[in-house]
Parts: structure tokens; C-alpha cells; sequence
């Protein structure tokens, strides 16, 4: 299904990204490609227990074993004290983000960094992280959510008492934050309901399972100057982070972002960076740093588990007019988890009155959890989208028609308050229903079934930067600052080039260090194309000025008397192509530099994905098979179809695996069990049919060209839209995550 | 601990070199030849992201020491193109958008690589299964299938 493309002439085309070459050739640098002469190569020892205080740590044997240049423990991080600070998207507990990185007094989860070795090789770090002696006293460890609540539960920060609706209320307890939402009153409306039912939920905690593992490579220079090459998100934040744990200005800092194999809100976070540079300062010498596979499961990521309970009450003609969620997150071992983000997309597909969202946010013996594409949607999701179709069901009403009952819509107020601008949730509803798929035949066979569900994420503006160089024979050299993971060079390229009536190949974008490029905030929140695209189309304004006074200089007239249209110059008889003009710029007054930055908040538009899952269960093993799927989105306006298709397609997928497969196996003492891609399993190209996509164009008036951002919305749906299939196949309906083959096997006993 | 010496021929090339052991063709690869192409997702032979051919076979390099290199015919991405094309499933992979971070795609092209040298005209079912060791995580892999596809269908028709 193709976009349309609004009479663009580079929007909505597909050109070859700009580094795509270099992608299929090998010849991309990413992060552990970094190479540099004299090169060491540091180790990480991680704590065997999920629950221990360190006692002592004895590295004097890795000390003296030759090869070894430099030894660290949590005590060489500097102490800058117990400050909050400020890494750009609000503040951070020093203390808790510097003993991530290596642990002072305690160790919280299984996998977290008690010393790092750097060496003359990868081995030889190896061996002496053998050498290394810790003496721990180990604690009882609590993994589960609601577990970690309880009164007499082992407390993990000593000193952590909770804040409750915004005040200290001075109990300790590993309940780090509860707060709430209110929206009219929901008492009074679930009394009057014609039906109400309610559900709770569980979901495992999943990793990002990027393919690259985390790494970064850091050079600390005589002068006190330092480099770090690392595959981030934001190479920004990474410096605000590596500052802050250092103790360290940011002038004094360079992060260049490499190639970056996959992040999906798991490289936002620094673990390797600030310990590369310490061990570099220590030896004198450079140090790579690559995390093992182990590693990256039991010490970066996850994505919370959850305790999700919803009750939704209607009346009987289908409308829902009153809702009541209780979310509680596994923040793992540091709090400021996602369950905020959770209560904001928990009934965000609906327009309700009256409601109520109760949110939770613990910490637990697990690593610290990141966000993970549309973070916290895809848990309440999940949820939301179970209790809904009870509700159709109870009234006798086709789930699709219960949702475009109830769609959320332009002027719909959520239950936290935000009143939605122009929004795609009923256009995408729409697709669903009028789409080949929803009017095809429900698979047949007694063990086939077909589900729908609707998920949603707000998506952020937050600030880019760009610079554009106007080059003489006409292309541009655009810098932005967006660590590129999934051919953004190329939608922010084509949002210039539109501006500019140049083709997209006449643009060259590069991806810039921290010293060569305005501040430009992560690539997360499904941000890039929206606000570094909105920085290229106020780049290319920028540099049209310019070229417009130019083309002024040479006719001998006012600039205001220049127009510029469709890539040429007029004023009265005179017209000069974009490409003349720039070659003519060294007799009117030198190069050319357009520039823009923004911080484009207030136009930010959701975006709404939708699900169609036909499925297969095998009663006897439980396995579920997809055998159709087609997934729906809002994308605004289609800058590149292919790479939106492709967003949608790969967070379907996602979505899938944390359906099906995917959750962490922690042993009773905290040890997690499946830390490879062996066992801790992703969807393979075997376990997939073609994922259909229809891209839906609800143009965000907040945008120039209209753009939502599509990156996350697509992983909130598929879990519920499954859940509903299997219920259809076979009678059962799970209500916890993962759908995997026991559960389903056992489901079916209960249900017999 | 003293080093071995291997010879081996890499994209053609004959080459030497000098390794430990217990260090991997694919550490010797990245981090002494400078083969940076290969990519390490896993280091167990769990992703596929490490694949080369060896004597035409597809291997994960991280599941072979180095000194097992000696007298074989190394395939690395690097040795795909020639000088003036691209490989069909390096164009094909650029023109149906089957990468988005790139980082599997190395593994992903050497394979299929091996796929249709071994299997010029698959189908959809026999590309999903040759694929099954190679993990994308950001794709879900359906323009990857189709990338294959079409390119089988061009090697078809050049052939």
C-alpha cells in the first residue's frame, strides 16, 4: 500500500539512503569498528549476585599480571556528592546513575559492574578479571513487582523512601514514586454503568535485543581532553552523562557518535563510556571497551515487567464511559522507570469521561529499565485492549465496532489531562475495517482465529540542529546532530531537498560529534523525522534567504524583489536555477551556510498503529503460529513509504516476539538464566509471514510537512491483537506475557 | 603466549597472519586484518551477524578459531562487490530498504550469498529457513525476504 504524496516531489519517493552503500559494503565504522593506534582493551566484572554488599575488592593479583594496564573499582568514579542533575530530559540522581556504571556499597541485580581491566588485549583483561577478588555479603534478593512492595520485603536503597503525590512521605520502601491522574469521577460513572469488567495483567520484563552490543572507545589526552567513540543514541546526552559521572565540564569532552547497531531506548543510557575514559586516564593509553552478549541481557536494558489491573465499565449502547487502571512497573535496581509514559497511553486510543490511572513505579534485584520503543505502551496495551473486547463482547458488539465506538479523537481530554490535537486514531480504525485483510475469511480450521487491537505513542519534539553548506555545483553538505539507526540521513535529507526543489541525491547529510554541531537531543520519542526534519526545512529557509540576496547582487535588485519556487530564482525576466546561482556564489560574497535549530514541542502528533493477526494454535504443544498480520499507522505525511513500512513492519515484529517468545528466566536467587540469543528468543525470518502495512496520512498541522513520527506506535497493539486471535482459535485468552506454549497448553486444561 | 602462523586466502587475496589460539577468526579478522565488516553480535553463534564463507560454506566466524583459517578461501562481505557493481543482493538490499541500522546486514548478504550460490531459485519458505540463523531485530525481516527474492530472480535471468 502505497502513501500518497500530497504533490510533493521528493516526500513520499524512495530514494536509496545516502548510506546505504557503505552499509552493504562493509565499510560503515561502527562503534566496535573503532580502531586507533595503541589500543587497549577493557573488561568488566559483574556481580554474580543479584542482591550484595561489597564488602572489599582485592585487585592487587590483576594489577600484576603483565599485560594489564589499569584496574578500577567504583571508588575511582569521582564523588561529586548526591546531586540531581540535569542531562537534558530531566533530572537524574547522580548517585544512582554513577553506581550503575560501576557499584560502590551494594550490588542490585546479577551483571552489575563491580571493576573494570584494561590490557594489551581482550584475553588478557579476561584473565584478570579472574584475579580479581570480591568479598561479598549476599542479600536476599526480590525480583517481582508487587513482591517488592510488600511490607518486610528486602529494600534495596537504604536510604529510598517513597514520594507520593509529589511528597516525601519519609517511608522507606522500595516503592520509589506513586501518583495518580483523575479525570471527572469515576466512582459515580462505574455506578451508573450498564457493564463493567475488569481484568489485571502481567507482562515479563524483555530486552531491546539490539544485535550490537553496547561499546565505546575512549581516548583521555595529556591535556585533559577527552574523546569517546560509541554507538549512542544521542551523542549528547552520552556527553552529559560521561560529565556527570566524571565530574567533568562538557567543553572537556568530545562524543562521536559512530554507526549505532539498534537502540530502541536502550542506548540512551551510558554504562561503558565513562569507564573507558577512566581506565584510558589511568594507562595513558586509548581503551575499547565491547560488551559480551551475557552482558548486554543481564546489565543494560530491559523494558519493565508489569502488574496491570484495568476496569472499564459502559453503558448499553456500547459507550465506555468510565475506565480505572492500577499500573505498577519494575523500575529494576534504580527508580525513574517508564510507568509514567504507561499512564499516558493507557486509555489514549479512547475518548472516556470519567477515569481514574493509579501508577506504581518499584524498583526490583533486575538492571535498571530503559525505555524500549513506545515505552510502557505495549504492558497497558495489552491490558486495555483485552477488557475492551470484553466489553463488546458482554454488549454483543464486533470488537472493531466497540473501538470506532469509543475512538479517541481531535478534542478528546485523556484522563492525564492532555486534550488531543489532530489525531489519526479513528482514520486508522477505518483502515483496519475497510482494509482486503479485515474483509477476508477468518483463517479456517478449528484452530485458527483472527484478532485486532490499537495501540498508541505520543511522540516528543525536544531540540535538533542542522547546518547546510551550499556547495558549487549545486548539492548541499547537510550536518545534523541524530545518530542515524534507521535511515533518518535520508528523511531529514529529502525534508531539505523538498524545501530546496532539489533531489534527494543532491544532499549529502552526516551525522556530526558533539564539537561540529548545535545540541540535538536523542533519536528516541520517534523525533528525528519530525524535529531534525523540521531543523533541515528551516536550514534550507535559511539558506534560500541567502541565495534569494545573492541572486539580488547579480540582477541589480532588492532581495524582497526575488521569488523562489520549485528550486529556481526569479525577479521580473530574470530566472536562475538553485544550481546556477550556487555556483556563482564566490563573485557575490563567499559560501554559503544555511542553519537552523528547534525545539518543536508544541507540534508534536501522536501517532496511532493498528493490528490484523490471523494465527494458528497447535493444541497439543501450545505453539502459536502467525500465519497473516497487517499492521496500520498514522504516519502524518510518509517522508520515505519504505522506511516507514519499515518502522512499522520491524516494531510489529517486536511486538510479536514480546507476544510470543520473549521474557527474562531469573533463577529464585535473582541469576538470569537466558542470557543469549539462544535462549532469550527473537522472532527469526522463520517464524514470520510478510508483515502487510498500510500507512494512514492524518497530516500533523504541527509540522511543515505534516509529520507524526512513526518509530514506536507499531509495538503497542500486537500482543493484544494475538491474545484476541488465540481467544478466537481456541477459546483461551492469556492475561499474562508472554503467550508462550505452556501457558497456552495450561490455559486450555483449566479451560476443558 | 606465543603466536601461530597462518596462511590463508582472503577475498581472493592470499594472506598471513600471526594469532593466539584461542582467538576467534572473527577477532582476528576485525582486530588484526582490519575486516570490520564482519560484526560481532554475539560471540556464541546465536545471531549470524559474524557469517563468512569458508571454502564456500557459510560459518559464524566467531565459531572458528583462527588457525582453522590456514589454507581455506575466506568470503567476507568485503569481497561481495567487484570494482565497478555492486553484488544483486547488495543492490537489492538497498533498493527494497531491507536495512535499517545495518548492522545485521553484513551477516544477512553473506548468507544469502550462499543461499543463491547454493539455491539460485528459492522459494519464499527456503529463503526463511536459510535466514533462520541471521537475527534482525529491527526489519522483521520482510523486506530482507523480498531483497533476496528479487535478487534470485535477477541472478536468474543474467544466468
Amino acid at each position: 500500500m502505497s502513501a500518497t504524496n500530497g504533490g510533493y516531489k521528493v516526500i513520499g519517493t524512495r530514494p536509496i539512503r545516502h548510506d546505504g552503500v557503505d552499509k552493504v559494503t562493509g565499510r560503515a565504522i561502527y562503534g566496535a569498528d573503532t580502531r586507533l593506534a595503541g589500543l587497549l582493551y577493557g573488561q568488566v566484572l559483574r556481580s554474580p549476585h543479584a542482591h550484595a554488599r561489597i564488602k572489599s575488592i582485592d585487585t592487587s593479583k590483576a594489577v600484576a599480571l603483565p599485560g594489564v594496564k589499569a584496574v578500577l573499582t567504583g571508588t575511582d568514579l569521582p564523588d561529586a556528592g548526591d546531586q540531581m542533575v540535569d542531562l537534558g530530559e530531566g533530572p537524574a540522581r547522580l548517585k544512582y546513575l554513577r553506581d550503575n556504571v560501576l557499584a560502590t556499597d551494594k550490588a542490585l541485580y546479577s551483571g552489575h559492574p563491580v571493576a573494570a581491566v584494561a590490557a594489551t588485549s581482550a584475553h588478557i583483561a579476561e584473565e584478570a578479571l579472574d584475579l580479581i577478588e570480591v568479598e561479598y555479603e549476599v542479600l536476599e534478593a526480590v525480583l517481582d513487582v508487587r513482591e517488592a512492595m510488600q511490607e518486610g520485603a528486602p529494600q534495596l536503597h537504604d536510604d529510598m523512601t517513597t514520594q507520593e503525590f509529589g511528597e516525601d512521605t519519609g517511608r522507606k520502601s522500595n516503592l520509589a514514586t506513586h501518583f495518580e491522574h483523575r479525570l471527572g469521577d469515576a466512582d459515580k460513572a462505574f455506578a451508573e454503568a450498564d457493564v463493567v469488567v475488569e481484568r489485571e495483567f502481567q507482562t515479563a520484563t524483555v530486552h531491546q535485543g539490539y544485535i550490537e552490543p553496547h561499546n565505546a572507545t575512549a581516548s583521555w589526552n595529556a591535556d585533559g581532553q577527552l574523546t569517546v567513540w560509541t554507538s549512542t543514541q544521542g551523542s549528547f546526552t552520552a556527553r552529559a552523562q560521561v560529565g556527570a559521572v566524571l565530574d567533568m565540564p562538557i567543553s572537556r569532552i568530545k562524543v562521536v557518535p559512530q554507526e549505532i547497531g539498534g537502540g530502541f531506548g536502550g542506548k540512551i543510557p551510558v554504562y561503558l563510556e565513562p569507564v573507558a575514559a577512566l581506565l584510558s586516564k589511568a594507562s595513558g593509553q586509548p581503551v575499547k571497551m565491547i560488551m559480551t552478549r551475557p552482558a548486554v541481557f543481564e546489565s543494560t536494558g530491559p523494558t519493565p515487567g508489569s502488574y496491570v489491573k484495568i476496569k472499564m465499565g459502559a453503558d448499553k449502547s456500547g459507550k465506555i464511559v468510565a475506565a480505572d487502571a492500577y499500573i505498577a512497573f519494575e523500575s529494576g535496581a534504580y527508580p525513574g522507570g517508564l510507568v509514567g509514559a504507561a499512564a499516558m497511553c493507557v486509555f489514549s486510543c479512547y475518548d472516556i469521561p470519567d477515569g481514574r490511572i493509579d501508577c506504581y513505579d518499584v524498583v526490583v534485584n533486575k538492571p535498571r529499565s530503559f525505555a524500549y520503543r513506545a515505552p510502557g505502551s505495549t504492558q497497558v496495551a495489552f491490558a486495555t485492549e483485552h477488557v475492551v473486547d470484553l466489553l463488546a463482547a458482554e454488549l454483543g458488539m464486533e470488537p472493531l465496532e466497540i473501538r470506532l465506538k469509543n475512538t479517541a479523537t481531535t478534542g478528546t481530554r485523556r484522563i492525564d489531562g492532555v486534550v488531543y490535537p489532530k489525531m489519526g486514531c479513528k482514520e486508522v480504525l477505518e483502515a483496519i475495517r475497510d482494509s482486503e485483510h479485515y474483509q477476508s475469511p477468518v483463517p479456517a480450521g478449528p484452530n485458527g482465529g483472527r484478532g485486532i487491537s490499537v495501540g498508541y505513542w505520543f511522540n516528543v519534539g525536544l531540540k535538533s540542529s542542522c547546518t547546510a553548506s551550499v556547495n558549487s555545483d549545486g548539492t548541499v553538505s547537510l550536518v545534523e546532530g541524530s545518530t542515524d539507526i534507521g535511515g533518518t540521513r535520508t528523511s531529514v535529507a529529502m525534508q531539505f531537498a523538498e524545501t530546496l526543489g532539489l533531489r534527494a541525491e543532491d544532499v549529502k547529510p552526516q551525522v556530526a560529534d558533539t564539537d561540529s554541531i548545535g545540541h540535538t537531543d536523542v533519536t528516541g520519542g520517534s523525533r528525528v523525522t519530525y524535529a531534525t526534519g523540521w531543523a533541515a526545512y528551516k536550514a534550507a529557509l535559511d539558506v534560500r534567504d541567502q541565495l534569494c540576496e545573492r541572486a539580488a547582487q547579480l540582477w541589480e535588485v532588492e532581495a524582497g524583489q526575488v521569488e523562489f519556487d520549485d528550486g529556481v530564482f526569479r525577479s521580473g525576466d530574470n530566472e536562475m536555477a538553485f544550481k546556477e546561482l550556487a555556483g556563482r556564489l564566490e563573485e557575490t560574497g563567499g559560501p554559503v551556510i544555511g542553519r537552523a535549530t528547534v525545539d518543536p514541542d508544541s507540534g508534536v502528533g501522536g501517532s496511532f498503529a493498528a493490528n490484523i493477526a490471523d494465527v494458528e494454535v497447535d493444541p497439543e504443544t501450545g505453539k502459536v503460529d502467525i500465519l497473516r498480520f497487517t499492521v496500520v499507522q498514522d504516519a502524518g505525511r510518509a517522508i520515505h513509504p519504505a522506511y516507514v513500512e519499515g518502522q512499522m513492519q520491524g516494531g510489529s515484529v517486536q511486538g510479536i516476539g514480546w507476544a510470543l517468545n520473549e521474557e527474562y528466566f531469573y533463577s529464585g536467587d535473582g541469576h538470569l538464566d537466558n542470557s543469549s540469543f539462544l535462549d532469550y528468543r527473537i522472532p527469526t525470518s522463520l517464524d514470520l509471514p510478510m508483515i502487510e502495512t498500510i500507512i494512514v496520512e492524518v497530516p500533523n498541522p504541527g509540522h511543515p510537512y505534516g509529520v507524526r513520527g512513526v518509530g514506536e506506535a507499531n509495538i503497542a497493539p500486537p500482543p493484544a491483537a494475538i491474545a484476541a486471535a488465540i481467544e478466537d482459535a481456541v477459546g483461551v485468552r492469556p492475561q499474562e506475557l508472554p503467550m508462550k506454549p505452556d501457558r497456552i497448553v495450561a490455559a486450555l486444561a483449566g479451560s476443558s | 603466549m606465543s603466536k601461530i602462523h597462518v596462511q590463508t586466502t582472503i577475498n581472493g587475496e592470499p594472506t598471513e597472519f600471526l594469532c593466539e589460539p584461542r582467538q576467534s577468526l572473527l577477532e582476528v579478522l576485525r582486530e588484526t586484518l582490519g575486516f570490520t565488516g564482519t560484526k560481532e553480535g554475539c560471540n556464541d553463534g546465536n545471531c549470524g551477524a559474524c557469517s563468512i564463507a569458508v571454502d564456500g560454506v557459510l560459518v559464524d566466524s566467531c565459531l572458528m578459531l583462527a588457525v582453522e583459517a590456514e589454507g581455506k578461501e575466506i568470503g567476507t562481505v568485503e569481497g561481495l562487490a567487484s570494482p565497478d557493481s555492486l553484488h544483486p543482493v547488495q543492490q537489492k538490499f538497498l533498493e527494497h530498504a531491507a536495512l535499517q541500522c545495518g548492522i545485521c546486514t553484513p551477516g544477512f548478504l553473506v548468507a544469502s550469498k550462499a543461499l543463491l550460490d547454493h539455491n539460485p531459485n528459492p522459494s519464499e519458505h527456503e529463503v526463511r529457513h536459510w535466514l533462520a540463523g541471521n537475527l534482525c531485530r529491527c526489519t522483521g525481516y520482510d523486506k530482507i525476504i523480498r531483497a533476496v527474492l528479487d535478487a534470485a530472480e535477477e541472478v536468474h535471468q543474467s544466468a
